[in-house]
């Protein structure tokens, strides 16, 4: 169905190329994952498949993609509509009309199909996605998981033989990711339809996967073969996947299914035993960084919080979880006082965020917002770190010499637009923590990041709580709570419905209970490092 | 079931109208405001919108645009009466107030500023005065009724890109806002100052890269959906049908003006009119055959929107018609000032173009306005 022969694609004035001499061949049917670093190429293999690259974005591309025998040099992407849907990794960003309705019919309208046609299409898609509800609302009025269903109805509707997807459960939260993986993989059951997806969670994913694609980047030759075989070479690898290669499993198991059928031996084995205690220091804990009490904060007509009560101390990581749209960016931003509409007290380091100047707020609390290229708005590294010396009155180079510490493969002279995501979130944090604030927040930091990147950051954040910050992190990422808080509270519609030490939140949640904890359950497992050491060498 | 082409009103299964029907309407009731001077018609045509609007307007963020015409057309008629006052100049003879004044040069014909203010001068700027907010509030009136989506769905294919175009621009308007507080909350999180001069200067380039940014990621959306695919047809072909129709459109515009506005001559009118819209027509056609699109869902035309559409010209024609006859009581005299009649054929046409709030087909439930007393229910 999808062949690369020989590719290789230069964007202009890149030295090197993105891929090189890449070979594949994608049977019809098969649901293919895509993973690699960021900046890999991911991106730029997955908008091969239609032509965007490089009828669009410009760019040499030596060798040959054909689709369905459609030569992509021949055919532009208008002319390959009717064979390959692509969905954008922000779903809004790709969306042409405003109401769910008219949005699933503009590529069929544009493809010129019969009405009557386009009409019966429309309403197979809109139950097949289980999207009939919503058939009428404005795109705007969506939640995360349903614009991404939306986009995924808006390009099935034309019966591509291709569906290609990038990072379509990166902004999701686990049961709106539930919701889209299973929607795909009825389209690979039922309809036959080639699936393309990358993604950067293998949890998730790697379960629903035929074949996996790695992109090594830099030119290395791509790795194609199926899960089991890739997952028992590749250096990234989801926790179950881990689990497995601590315990020994053979064959290596790809879903909490498989692993907790081969998970007897190592749950007798852990009886007993008991994961190491993540406790806060006494003496420090007891100071109080944020404080707020019956915090409700309306938008119009909608009540994002309905009295939240709580407080963040030194030395402690909050994993802030939820739904989309449940409340917890507001929470955050709350705290740093920009919600000037809420009622009820906030306060942080015993003032309140929304009376102080920013050049004061800085100095009591620094949020990473979701997307961390909104705070940097300078032409290079150097010069955003020189700015932020500025704005934070502090010492000339603190930046510098804090980004160093984070990130020491970022170079002075790049322009913060061309660097990973992963280093832009760490140069954003650089940037924040120049200003010293005691109490940090993230709003959804591993958004797009890969495992080393991830496992980096969680390194960062514990070394910043143990030098005394306090830190809230809103995240959708459950191997990322479970790594990394000391604490997990649960927003559902404005209001906290748990709030506790992470293993007692995590392990009875079964939506956000990470794999280890499935798989061990119903012991206080929540991840491999914890099992390896309280294992401590000991065969299984 | 009866057949739903001819359903109307509660009998006919809730859906949208077709705009082009509102819009026929709006526009026939403008028209009549434009040929008449009397104040209580005016009141009345504005009365007859009103009343339309509140039976069938639809739960959507445009759709409270009527008030905001109703409050534009009371500022027009407070600039007009206060121009008269300033500039106009005097008629009648009836002083109400003598206010110095100075009378410019003879070169400057007729340009005086201040100077007595008549009463026949004042009703005259009144009138005008009105007349021009009634024309608004029709406007106002067809803006709120009808969806301006399903107004660019509906229109030929050949300007088919304009549309695009308008739909695009309308979605990132509310785009472009989120960007800017956006870029307003990362500045505050940097410890910068949010307000005056510097903050509104270093958030600019933030906001229009993001525009950019956006407008790339649409445009390769809409390149890999189909948009822009054809159906063979030569450059040249498709340069002709252009200018057919954009030669069409301005003719077909400078008629308009000329019939609406009196005192132009009147070869200008109807013919020049009609050649216009014929070449656009034509034009339409010889663009259509180049697209392959098709349509989703296009709205019915069916006997509503025959009855909603004759209301409103009906009422345009009974105007006009009266105007062209001097009918007593169309215009009010305001030198010497009269009390206004109220002639008989234009009300009985304007209580017809008040049909429409009983033969259009409600709207889908989730569309139309909660009553107080059904958010009680509710609640």
């Amino acid at each position: 169905m999808i062949e690369f022969e020989n590719v290789s694609i230069t964007y202009d004035g890149a030295d090197a190329p993105v891929l090189s001499h890449a070979t594949v061949s994608i049977p019809e049917g098969e649901l293919v994952l895509v993973v690699g670093r960021t900046g890999s190429g991911k991106t730029t293999f997955l908008r091969a498949i239609n032509g965007l690259v490089p009828h669009f974005t410009g760019g040499t591309l030596s060798g040959r993609v054909t689709i369905d025998g459609r030569d992509t040099a021949t055919h532009p992407p208008r002319e390959l509509a009717d064979l390959v849907g692509i969905v954008p990794q922000d779903p809004m960003s790709g969306f042409v009309t405003d109401t769910v309705e008219d949005e699933m019919a503009y590529g069929m309208e544009c493809l010129g199909i019969e009405p009557e046609v386009m009409r019966r299409r429309v309403e197979e898609t809109l139950d097949l996605l289980g999207l009939a509800e919503l058939r009428n609302r404005a795109l705007l009025s969506l939640s995360g998981g349903q614009r991404q269903r939306v986009a995924i109805g808006a390009v099935l509707t034309s019966h591509p033989k291709v569906l290609v997807l990038d990072e379509p459960t990166s902004a999701l939260d686990p049961g709106a990711a539930e919701e889209v993986l299973a929607a795909l993989q009825r389209l690979v059951h039922d309809l036959g339809i080639t699936v393309v997806l990358a993604e950067h969670r293998l949890e998730r994913v790697v379960q629903y996967a035929d074949r996996m694609i790695v992109i090594p980047g830099a030119g290395e030759p791509l790795v194609f073969g199926t899960p089991a075989d890739v997952m028992r070479l590749a250096p990234i690898a989801p926790p179950v996947v881990e689990l497995g290669r601590l315990a020994g499993w053979s064959p290596l198991p790809l879903s909490v299914r498989d692993a907790r059928r081969a998970a007897g031996p190592l749950r007798d084995l852990l009886i007993g035993r008991t994961p190491p205690l993540r406790v806060v220091d006494g003496a420090q804990s007891r100071e109080e960084l944020a404080a707020t009490e019956n915090l409700v904060v309306r938008y119009g007509t909608f009540t994002a919080l309905r009295g939240v009560t709580t407080t963040v101390r030194r030395g402690e990581i909050i994993a802030l979880m939820g739904r989309n749209g449940a409340g917890k960016s507001t929470l955050l931003s709350s705290l740093v006082g920009l919600r000037s509409t809420a009622t009820g007290a906030v306060s942080t380091s015993g003032h309140d965020p929304r009376t102080l100047k920013p050049r004061e707020l800085v100095h009591s609390v620094g949020l990473v917002p979701q997307d961390p290229g909104d705070l940097l708005e300078a032409t290079s590294v150097a010069d955003e770190c020189r700015a932020a010396d500025r704005d934070a009155d502090a010492e000339a180079g603190t930046t510098r010499a804090l980004l160093a510490l984070l990130a020491p493969d970022v170079h002075d002279g790049t322009h913060p637009r061309d660097l990973s995501e992963g280093q832009r979130l760490l140069l954003a944090l650089a940037v924040v923590l120049a200003a010293r604030p005691p109490l940090l927040l993230l709003d959804e930091p591993t958004r797009g990041l890969d495992y080393p990147t991830k496992s980096r950051l969680v390194t960062i954040l514990s070394d910043l709580a143990d030098a005394g910050h306090g830190v809230v992190l809103a995240t959708h990422d459950v191997e990322l709570a479970a790594e990394v808080a000391t604490r997990v509270m649960v927003i559902a519609d404005g209001e906290i419905v748990a709030d506790g030490p992470t293993s007692e939140v995590l392990i009875s949640s079964p939506m956000f209970a990470p794999q280890v904890a499935k798989v061990l359950a119903p012991g206080p497992w929540l991840t491999v490092t914890d099992v390896a050491s309280a294992l401590d060498g000991e065969a299984v | 079931m009866s057949d739903q082409r001819f359903a109307l009103g509660a009998a006919a299964i809730p859906r949208w109208l077709h705009p082009g029907a509102w819009w026929a309407w709006a526009l026939g009731l403008a028209a009549a405001a434009s040929r008449t001077t009397n104040p209580l018609l005016l009141i009345l045509i504005v009365c007859c919108a009103a009343i339309v609007v509140s039976a069938r307007k639809p739960d959507a963020p445009w759709a409270r645009s009527f008030a905001f015409f109703l409050r534009l057309g009371v500022v027009i008629i407070v600039v007009r009466v206060l121009a008269q006052i300033l500039f106009g100049a005097s008629l009648g003879t009836t002083v109400i107030l003598d206010a110095p004044g100075i009378s410019l040069p003879d070169w400057f014909a007729g340009v005086r500023l201040g100077g007595e203010i008549t009463l026949e001068s004042l009703l005259f700027a009144l009138f005008d005065g009105m007349r021009l907010a009634t024309i608004i509030a029709c406007v106002g009136a067809a803006n709120s009724l009808a969806s301006p989506s399903r107004l660019l769905k509906s229109v030929p294919a050949a300007l088919y890109e304009v549309g695009v175009s308008v739909v695009v621009a309308l979605t990132f308007a509310p785009q472009l806002v989120s960007d800017i507080s956006r870029v307003r909350t990362a500045r505050r999180l940097r410890g910068r100052t949010t307000h005056g001069v510097r903050a509104i200067a270093g958030s600019t380039v933030p906001v229009f890269e993001g525009a950019l940014e956006r407008s790339v990621l649409l445009a390769a959306a809409m390149d890999s959906r189909g948009y822009g695919r054809t159906a063979g047809i030569t450059p040249s072909a498709r340069k002709l049908a252009s200018a057919f129709l954009l030669s069409g459109l301005v003719a077909a515009c400078i008629g308009t003006y000329a019939m609406v506005a009196a005192g132009s001559p009147a070869v200008l009118g109807l013919p020049l009119l009609a050649a216009g819209i014929l070449v656009s027509i034509l034009g339409i056609t010889m663009a259509a055959r180049r697209s392959v699109r098709t349509r989703y869902r296009p709205d019915p035309w069916w006997l509503a929107e025959w009855l909603v559409a004759t209301a409103g010209l009906c009422a345009a024609a009974v105007f006009v018609w009266a105007a062209w006859s001097h009918l007593i009581g169309i215009d009010t005299p305001t030198d010497p000032a009269q009390w206004p009649l109220l002639p008989l054929a234009p009300v009985l046409s304007l209580a017809i173009a008040c049909t429409p709030a009983i033969t259009a087909p409600r709207l889908p439930k989730s569309l139309r306005p909660v009553h107080a007393r059904e958010k009680a229910a509710i609640a």
